[in-house]
């Protein structure tokens, strides 16, 4: 669990990883320049740097994060959650960048998500096209790419989680933000660096509402035995 | 000390009277300096000395077994929860530099009270906020409105607490002087308590956290005056908030704690500097010597005057242990802050104040901190009482319509959906929060234990304004009652007293009699006032505001599992209306919204039946009897039952359609769908425990009335209204996206 300065959901996720999921996992300082032996990397949500210049645009610059880069091309899993998903694209580990949310407002809800991918590390415990509520929570979460890029996401199945509607439309009034194709979630063409928007560790538990976000860790659990 | 020599009106300019002058120069045996005028005048302003609240505020109890901190004492009060933990919580104003700056002001009022909290040792894990606005018909009251919310978003969203509960309201009484109260509560473990003192001589001083600009000059002092159409020259008074910074401080000081090596630490808020080094020598019954030259700056050319003055936010004064210095350099370090020595604690009880080997102020610390003069405002019965209170409602027809006035009510702004407003703040960060925006209270839990913190902040300053005793009351009371309804005992609350020019004898009277309603409601409760604030001088040039004293009341839950939301869960649950319903029309919302009159003498309100009625709903709760459980409030029992039925899986509808029955018969129609009869309640319960519900409501004396079941589709109570819930959620949902022009 990798902490810049700013990041906020650190210890939600720990708090899931640990007390939800029973699993072992330790904080990296953002200034380390190793990581130690691990099977996932995280990179939290939160306002790294206030988010200043641009979400996720200082926190690359951080010392540990030529080793997540590292960890990444070995082939090794990394999940970027909301701010975390800025700083992958901000690192260039995902394609594509983050507008400011077309209502030009922070938003914080439950949202309904269309699994599209359930061939992943992430998401096998998820059936394809299942609609799962996780809340998302952010003020720059319009995600962008060129056409072209777009094009090899959907060709590459790499779009993960698209925003829907209960029922399970990807319609423009289900998506909370403006991203392109109601894009809340993304995979690399390797299929072990994923970002999404909505924060899995807010839904890992029958008490805030959900335990769909808990799916993820569960999938991770299972694959990376 | 060779500085120009000074003249009462540059006194008089720093808020300090001819007499207080007199006063400052008694104390000191001598004319004082430029920077000792500049510190007697925020030190001394109504702000931070409470010299006109405090022989009232002395009123309210704040005894309590379990209170650790008392108000008055720090920067926060602390009660014990048990299981080892314990939590800090305050309530504070930032209006005026709200109504200035609305962004700016509203931000830095969240930094300011969750500085208030962890310099308490506390982890602070829940805000809330009070707004009240204008009429949103007026562009400036929308303005506002967008400004703060936003402001309050862009801080806590950032620190990551989340903001999971509060109220808007909207009045023309707060036309061009809005209320902005941020409510903030922590957690710590009990025996880490850390407290603003400084003692041990020779221990040194430390100025943490971001550097001192001249931003916030004389804030405190802007604070304790009116504001006036020449109120935006005063827009440089307003401060700058960081909350990227906030968060490093936060972490920094909370790291300290194990260490051991910290002392006291204090809050640099109001009057900055200036107050932190005198309340901590104060506290600790010592001196301190400090030099404003180390003080990290971000602008040149600062006059020790203008650091000893400026409320730069996210700074703090630490006082550490000689020789641990190191540890103290390492964990700022770490976290990328300031951290400089600037002075030492000394014998003696004088603060000294150097720029570099100039000694620019020497006072007795605790001359400077508690030694204000205290007044005794003059106090008159205002003239509009008479008139307000002589109006009988009941001398009004009734409506022809009720289903239209339920409508009416639903879509008003107070009444109405936030949803607006919460979705902008991040509410779920932590993973705590267990009660979404939308509840009688907000409700987080406390992770590793059973149990679970409860939150209202509250107030009905209509009631206030047409009766001050009984408003100040009831305000104490439905925070209590909101509270209860979840499964939470009250245990503790904090206040924020906002209120004219205190000055004006009617607005003197207003407060005494407020606080006296405070004071009565809470011995009755048995719950302690563990600190809050006063903010006077609410007025903009259309007259002062509504009385309106803020409650945030808490509660605490042993076992969470056994929380009560306020919407229907299922269909066929039976619903109940829990308490005596009377004649009660005046002051309440359906009078001003269908017949544009706040007036008439407000509900009653009898703290026995107030008392059983929450020995009664917290046993039934404990029992397992309650499906859900609502307060009634504004708008009465027609809008409760709506509200209750606008869950967030599902629209319910409450059916009852024998509700004449019910009616008591002096009771008119429109008294019984939309009055404001104190200590009552809709609660649903399963079929099965019917019985064992009226039986405990027996024991406890609780009147208790069946009055319809939970279903779908069509609220129907009685003949008088039916409505399709779809349409009435419209109507609550929409009303403030219509009416800010974002649908």
């Amino acid at each position: 669990m990798v902490v810049f300065p700013g990041s906020n959901c650190d210890s939600d996720c720990f708090h899931s990883i640990q007390d939800v999921m029973r699993q072992p996992v330790d904080y990296v300082w953002h200034k380390e320049t190793s990581l130690p032996a691990c099977d996932l990397v995280i990179l939290p949500g939160g306002f790294s740097y206030g988010d200043y210049l641009r979400t996720g645009g200082i926190a690359r610059f951080s010392p540990v994060m030529r080793e997540v880069a590292r960890h990444a091309k070995e082939g090794r899993s990394v999940i970027g959650i909301c701010n975390g998903f800025q700083i992958l694209l901000e690192s260039g580990l995902l394609p594509g960048a983050m507008l400011r949310n077309r209502s030009l407002s922070f938003r914080c809800e439950f949202v309904c998500l269309r699994v599209e991918n359930q061939e992943t590390i992430f998401t096998k415990n998820f059936k394809k096209g299942q609609v799962v509520r996780i809340p998302i929570a952010h003020g720059e979460g319009n995600y962008f790419c060129d056409e072209k890029t777009l094009a090899g996401l959907i060709a590459g199945n790499q779009v993960v989680f698209r925003y829907a509607t209960p029922g399970g439309a990807a319609l423009d009034s289900a998506n909370p933000n403006g991203s392109v194709d109601n894009i809340a979630g993304i995979i690399n063409g390797k299929g072990n660096v994923l970002g999404m928007m909505p924060h899995p560790e807010r839904a890992a538990e029958d008490i805030l509402g959900s335990q769909d976000g808990k799916k993820i860790w569960e999938s991770l659990l299972e694959c990376l035995k | 000390m060779t500085e120009t020599k000074l003249t009462e009106d540059i006194a008089r300019a720093h808020g300090l009277t001819p007499a207080e002058y007199e006063h400052v120069k008694k104390i000191l045996g001598r004319d004082p300096t430029v920077a000792e005028i500049g510190m007697f005048g925020v030190m001394w302003s109504e702000h931070c000395s409470y010299k006109c609240s405090r022989p009232i505020l002395k009123l309210l109890p704040k005894e309590g077994a379990k209170v650790l901190v008392k108000a008055g004492e720090e920067n926060a009060g602390v009660i014990d929860i048990g299981d080892g933990l314990a939590i800090a919580f305050k309530i504070e104003s930032h209006n005026h530099p709200s109504a200035v700056e609305p962004f700016q002001g509203a931000a830095t009022g969240v930094g300011g009270i969750l500085r208030d909290i962890f310099t308490m040792g506390a982890r602070p894990v829940l805000l809330m906020n009070s707004l009240r606005f204008g009429n949103l018909d007026s562009p400036v009251a929308r303005r506002l409105l967008r400004g703060v919310v936003a402001g309050i978003a862009h801080y806590g969203n950032c620190i990551g607490v989340p903001t999971a509960g509060g109220e808007v309201y909207f009045d023309e009484s707060y036309e061009g002087n809005p209320l902005v109260n941020a409510f903030c509560l922590g957690i710590l473990p009990s025996r880490e308590l850390v407290k603003g003192i400084a003692k041990g001589p020779g221990n040194p001083v430390f100025y943490v956290g971001s550097a001192t600009g001249r931003d916030g000059l004389g804030g405190a002092s802007f604070a304790s005056r009116e504001i006036t159409e020449d109120s935006d020259r005063d827009r440089p008074s307003v401060q700058v908030g960081d909350p990227f910074l906030e968060k490093l401080l936060l972490e920094a000081c909370l790291e300290m704690i194990p260490t051991g090596a910290m002392i006291g630490l204090q809050d640099m808020g109001a009057a900055g500097f200036t107050c932190s080094t005198c309340e901590t020598a104060a506290r600790g019954l010592s001196g301190m010597t400090v030099d404003v030259a180390k003080v990290p700056r971000r602008e040149t050319g600062m006059t020790p005057y203008e650091v000893l003055l400026s409320e730069s936010q996210e700074r703090m004064l630490l006082i550490a242990e000689k020789g641990k210095e190191e540890i103290i350099e390492k964990v700022f370090s770490k976290w990328d802050l300031h951290a400089e020595k600037v002075g030492e604690v000394t014998d003696g009880n004088i603060l000294k104040v150097y720029d570099g080997e100039k000694l620019v102020a020497e006072i007795p610390a605790k001359a400077l901190a508690d030694e204000s003069p205290v007044y005794l405002c003059a106090e008159k019965e205002p003239a509009y009482l008479k008139d307000v209170q002589s109006f009988d409602p009941l001398t009004l027809p009734e409506p022809e319509n009720y289903r239209e006035v339920l409508k009416r009510l639903l879509d008003h702004p107070s009444i109405a959906s936030k949803e607006w407003v919460y979705r902008q703040y991040d509410h779920m960060v932590r993973t705590d929060t267990v009660f979404l925006p939308g509840h009688d209270a907000a409700l987080i839990r406390i992770k590793g234990t059973k149990k679970g913190i409860a939150v209202s902040t509250d107030c009905n300053s209509v009631y206030c304004y047409l009766d001050p005793y009984e408003g100040g009351k009831i305000a104490v009371a439905e925070a209590a009652r909101n509270v209860v309804a979840t499964g939470g005992v009250p245990v503790g609350l904090t206040n924020c007293l906002n209120f004219g020019n205190p000055m004006d004898p009617e607005i003197f009277w207003q407060f005494h009699r407020c606080v006296e309603g405070m004071r009565d409601a809470c011995l009755a409760m048995n719950v302690p006032v563990t600190g809050g604030n006063v903010s006077f001088y609410n007025e903009s040039p259309k007259g002062a505001i509504y009385p309106t004293p803020t409650i945030g009341m808490v509660g605490v839950l042993e076992d969470i599992d056994l929380r009560v939301p306020s919407f229907f869960r299922k269909e066929g649950d039976v619903i109940f209306l829990v308490g005596e319903t009377g004649n009660d029309l005046g002051g309440t919302h359906y009078l001003a919204v269908q017949h544009g009159l706040k007036k008439g003498l407000p509900p009653r309100l009898d703290l026995e039946r107030e008392k059983n009625l929450f020995q009664f709903i917290l046993k039934a709760g404990k029992d397992r009897l309650l499906m859900s459980c609502h307060d009634i409030s504004e708008g009465g029992l027609a809008v409760a039952l709506a509200e209750c039925g606008f869950s967030r899986e599902k629209l319910f509808a409450a059916q009852c359609p024998d509700l004449e029955k019910i009616k008591p018969d002096p009771v008119r129609v429109d008294a019984f769908l939309f009055g404001e009869t104190q200590s009552r309640m809709v609660v649903t319960i399963e079929r099965k425990s019917a019985e064992a519900f009226l039986q405990l409501a027996r024991e406890c004396g609780v009147g208790c009335a069946e009055i319809g079941t939970v279903g779908t589709g069509k609220l129907k109570l009685g003949k008088w209204i039916e409505a399709p819930m779809k349409e009435l959620y419209a109507d609550w949902q929409e009303s403030l996206p219509k009416r800010i022009g974002v649908i």
